[in-house]
């Protein structure tokens, strides 16, 4: 194979950021300098005045195929996944039908062969995500599903959630140790499900029914106090509010088995956008206040939140057309994350990319191969981030087939320039090639 | 609200200082000096007697001042008519805002039209302070008769600046003043006067 | 001022301005011939998405005696059921030629989004929770045509505060006003975050009838009762219903309002519905006033920012 180098960037790993060029071969990096002589008939790809870190990871996608290929199908997801500087996502079970068995995870991973973007599935807990009957969680396990999770609905019944935790801690004999990571969406459905954005000062003013917060920190509660009991690895999605960041610092503090993620959403957006009645700002767990958006962030800073998570949730358009509380929740997140981040977060470079790259890659159990260093040797998964070219974000020009951004008209700075997947150039000069 | 629009009629040169919500914009500047405050006095006596002529006096004479430039003029006349003939005509006003035939080119609040008696069988005079294209006075013939069918409907202006789009003529007239389209003409009981209209824009041009 | 959406988007001068306008309605409406021409050849719909034939036949009436022609699309019952999207609906009404859109709506917010999409005004006529600016107009009018002025006027706003678009919208038109506004509701028909509202806030009826001027009275929705947020309708009516003896409390010339239709054995007795300070006739016959006030001046500057433009 032709060596590429990518030339003139800022290398950025766990290692912290230096200037260097990268050499890749056949789907490896093997060389790392300082200056590297291009060999003959190689490739040279600019980098200069940008970041060149290992390829992002999505915790928390919702590709909508099979079922609603009318909202996304899973090429266009991981084309805008790579258009974002993804190189992994992790495919919710929020599918029709669910991805509840060994049979739809097959499928799921035979439709993904050659995405420009690996597609790591996850399953769900339960049967159909109806919070009943317990998902093969064994055979899924042996196929090497390590993420479960009811994507869209947290387990309701206290009791099935506790057989559910106590099961998970069983399995690490089929994975080598790997732990299985129990990821929940926190909702108490009892005290949200009338509702349709934040319960505050807003919802009041507007004339919305509201979602309280405690929606999501009794369920958090619970499953700490379930996790204490069984061991369990859980993992939350996207927390949303001040108690729930100060819930997973105590339960850290305590030495639990406990990671969260948060959207680029929630750290950047309030509930006051719910203002215009635009159902483009509709989303579960709702758009908090400012003070939830400030915590959410010391959350980011001091280490308690472990993953940026885009929560991507593509709506075909003319769903967001319905009134606010007809129209279905959820909002597109992969092409816009990592410029949202750096346009909108005032934290260093290695942070960010350790929120959406290695951090996520270790909880998706995909750190043997994502979120690697930028190192001879490793696979060469890699994005290159341009992050002071600026640009707009337009729904409709989007590799998604839903339109349906909350930074719609928006400015924001930062740019994926290259993303490289097991050495292949599948994004170039912002333009996906594969 | 003040109207941005200059008006094609009546009201938009009657732009009395103290209120002018929903007519024309911008400020009058006066060039000429028309009639005096004496010169009003003396016409509307002679359009008093002229209407008191017409009517062979006041018998189911009533007078209806078209807001807002009319009211006054209308006060006035039957202020004088009383000093004549001691009779205390019944007084109404009219705002023809419903009846416009371009509503909606500007934005108007309109005044309560205030028609207390009967017009049935009356001899209504309409009064208005500037007759120009006549489009007011066609609008208030078909507010007024929507109370009721009169014997007469009779029309008394102070200025009447020509420029007429619709077959319509005053019946009393304190006076004739040949303008140009352009010109504004301002009336108030304290005289009349020629000048321009001017807006504030144009004004800081200046 | 293209559409009429909320009381905020007033504030008191716009409020004044239809008030003012509502005038030379009421006007109007006394006449042997209660009509004039103003909006000849002007086509009005009303889309209701939630019945309401009062507010609708409201409606319809002030378009008519404003000469416009009415068309009523019942959304009720038509293709929103078959999965059409709003905007659909409204392109689709919009396409039949109109100039004015009355909206009624079972969800908060509709009547903004249908104005974003749509050229012609749009008038709220009740959304969700969260707006009725045409209800607290007229209550404004009623009020004002008792002479009452609203500078330091006590109004207690009874009942579902929650649940009530009422409630929203005459709390910002009152209090815009100058009036004193004070709430008084179980805490479970109080809504989250009740600050917010701008208005005092009671849980004791007995405690505001004296001090209060103007009694507003809200409809209590019996589906509430399957929320658990009160007991019983019968508990509510001891609680927070206006009886005969809390009448006999209210000051001589206080009103007692409500926006209809009455629960009579609920928010009020049946003994004190034929009250002499009960204003609720006055309201209904306003209710056309003031919406004939509304849309003639949200048509006409609508017209006039076409024509500048």
């Amino acid at each position: 194979m032709t060596v590429q180098v990518l030339r003139g960037g800022t290398i950025v790993d766990q290692a912290g950021e230096r200037r260097g060029d990268v050499a890749i071969d056949d789907g490896v990096i093997i060389e790392v300098a300082e200056s590297i002589e291009p060999p003959l008939g190689s490739e040279v790809f600019d980098a200069s005045d940008a970041y060149v870190l290992p390829g992002l990871v999505d915790l928390h996608t919702h590709v909508r195929e099979p079922g609603r290929e009318e909202a996304e199908t899973i090429e266009t997801a991981a084309r805008g996944a790579a258009l974002g500087g993804y190189t992994a996502i992790v495919a919710m079970a929020s599918t029709t039908p669910t991805m509840d068995s060994p049979s739809i995870v097959r499928d799921v991973l035979a439709i993904a062969e050659g995405a420009p973007c690996e597609v790591v599935p996850s399953a769900a807990l339960t049967v159909g995500r109806n919070g009943e009957l317990l998902t093969p969680m064994g055979e899924l396990a042996a196929m090497g599903v390590r993420i479960f999770s009811d994507a869209g609905r947290g387990v309701q019944d206290p009791a099935l959630m506790w057989r559910i935790m106590e099961y998970a801690t069983g399995l690490e004999a089929i994975t080598g140790g790997q732990p299985i990571v129990l990821a929940q969406h926190c909702e108490v459905e009892a005290l949200s499900a009338a509702g349709h954005m934040h319960e505050g000062e807003w919802s009041n003013r507007l004339g919305m029914a509201g979602q309280p917060i405690e929606a999501e920190t009794l369920m958090m509660m619970r499953d700490i106090t379930l996790a204490r009991r069984t061991g369990a690895r859980l993992h939350f999605q996207h927390i949303s509010c001040a108690e729930s960041v100060e819930l997973v610092r105590q339960a850290k503090a305590e030495g639990l088995q406990i990671t969260a993620e948060a959207t680029p959403h929630h750290l950047t957006l309030t509930h006051a956008e719910c203002a215009s009645y635009d159902p483009v700002f509709k989303v579960n767990p709702p758009l908090r206040s400012d003070d939830d958006v400030a915590a959410l962030r010391a959350g980011l800073a001091d280490g308690t939140i472990d993953a940026i998570a885009t929560c991507h949730a593509p709506h075909e358009p003319h769903t967001k057309e319905f009134p606010f509380d007809q129209a279905p929740p959820g909002m597109l997140g992969l092409e816009s994350a990592v410029a949202v981040a750096l346009t909108e977060l005032d934290l260093p470079i290695t942070s960010i990319a350790g929120l959406l790259s290695w951090q996520p890659a270790a909880i998706a159990g995909i750190d043997d191969r994502h979120g690697r260093p930028i190192a001879a040797g490793e696979p060469a998964n890699v994005c290159v981030i341009d992050p002071n070219e600026t640009w707009t974000v337009r729904g409709t020009e989007m590799a998604s087939r839903s339109h349906n951004s909350p930074w719609e008209g928006r400015e924001l700075r930062g740019r994926v320039r290259h993303t490289i997947l097991q050495g292949e150039f599948v994004v170039t000069q912002g333009e996906a090639t594969r | 609200m003040v109207d941005a629009h200059m008006r094609s009629d009546s009201n938009a040169e009657t732009a009395t200082s103290s209120n002018p919500i929903g007519r024309s914009s911008g400020r009058f500047v006066a060039r000429t000096q028309v009639l005096s405050v004496d010169d009003v006095a003396r016409a509307t006596r002679r359009m008093a007697h002229e209407i008191i002529e017409r009517n062979h006096g006041l018998d189911r004479v009533v007078l209806i001042g078209m807001e807002r430039g009319g009211v006054p003029i209308a006060e006035a006349l039957a202020k004088a008519l009383l000093d004549i003939e001691g009779i205390d005509v019944p007084l109404g006003s009219v705002d023809v805002s419903f009846y416009r035939d371009d509503i909606g080119t500007a934005r108007i609040v309109p005044e309560v039209t205030r028609i207390s008696f009967p017009v049935e069988q009356a001899h209504v005079v309409l009064c208005d302070d500037v007759l120009f294209t006549g489009r007011t006075v066609r609008a208030a013939l078909d507010a007024v008769t929507d109370f009721g069918r009169p014997s007469t409907i009779q029309l008394a202006v102070m200025v009447d600046r020509g420029h007429r789009e619709l077959p319509i003529r005053p019946d009393y007239v304190g006076k004739n003043l040949p303008t140009s389209r352009g010109e504004s003409v301002n009336v108030s009981l304290d005289g009349v006067a020629l000048g321009t209209m001017v807006h504030d824009e144009e004004n800081i041009a200046e | 001022m293209k559409d009429l959406l909320t009381i905020d988007q007033l504030g008191a001068d716009g409020i004044n301005e239809i008030m003012k306008a509502a005038d030379s309605f009421a006007e109007v409406c006394q006449r042997p011939v209660p009509k004039v021409p103003a909006l000849r050849g002007r086509t009005v719909a009303s889309m209701f998405f939630e019945d309401s034939t009062r507010t609708r036949t409201s409606f319809e009436t002030a378009a008519r005696r404003l000469s416009a022609d009415t068309l009523n699309f019942s959304a009720a019952s038509s293709s929103v059921n078959k999965g059409e999207s709003l905007r659909d609906t409204v392109e689709t009404i919009e396409a039949m030629g109109v100039d004015a859109i009355i909206v009624r709506h079972r969800s908060s917010g509709a009547p903004q989004q249908i104005a974003k999409w749509a050229s012609a005004s749009v008038i709220n006529a009740g959304d969700g929770w969260h707006a009725h600016p045409t209800q607290a107009l007229l209550d404004v009018y009623t009020i004002r045509q008792e002479g009452r002025s609203f500078e330091g006027l006590r109004i207690a706003i009874v009942g579902d505060i929650r649940h009530s678009r009422v409630a929203r919208s005459n709390i910002e038109a009152f209090s815009a006003l100058g009036a004193e506004v004070t709430v008084v509701a179980p805490p479970t028909l109080l809504p989250p975050h009740v600050d917010a509202l701008g208005a005092k806030v009671s849980h004791d009826i007995d405690a505001v009838l004296a001090e209060t001027d103007v009694l507003y009275l809200l409809r209590m929705q019996r589906e509430r009762m399957d929320q658990a947020l009160v007991p019983s309708l019968g508990e509510y009516h001891r609680a927070f219903g206006l009886t005969p003896n809390r009448a006999s409390r209210l000051a001589d010339n206080a009103l007692i309002m409500h926006p209809g239709p009455m629960n009579r054995g609920v928010e009020i007795s049946p003994e004190v519905t034929d009250d002499p300070r009960v204003r609720v006739l006055n309201q209904v016959t306003n209710g056309v006033i003031v919406r004939m006030a509304v849309l003639y001046l949200v048509l006409s500057s609508a017209a006039a920012e076409r024509s500048a433009s």
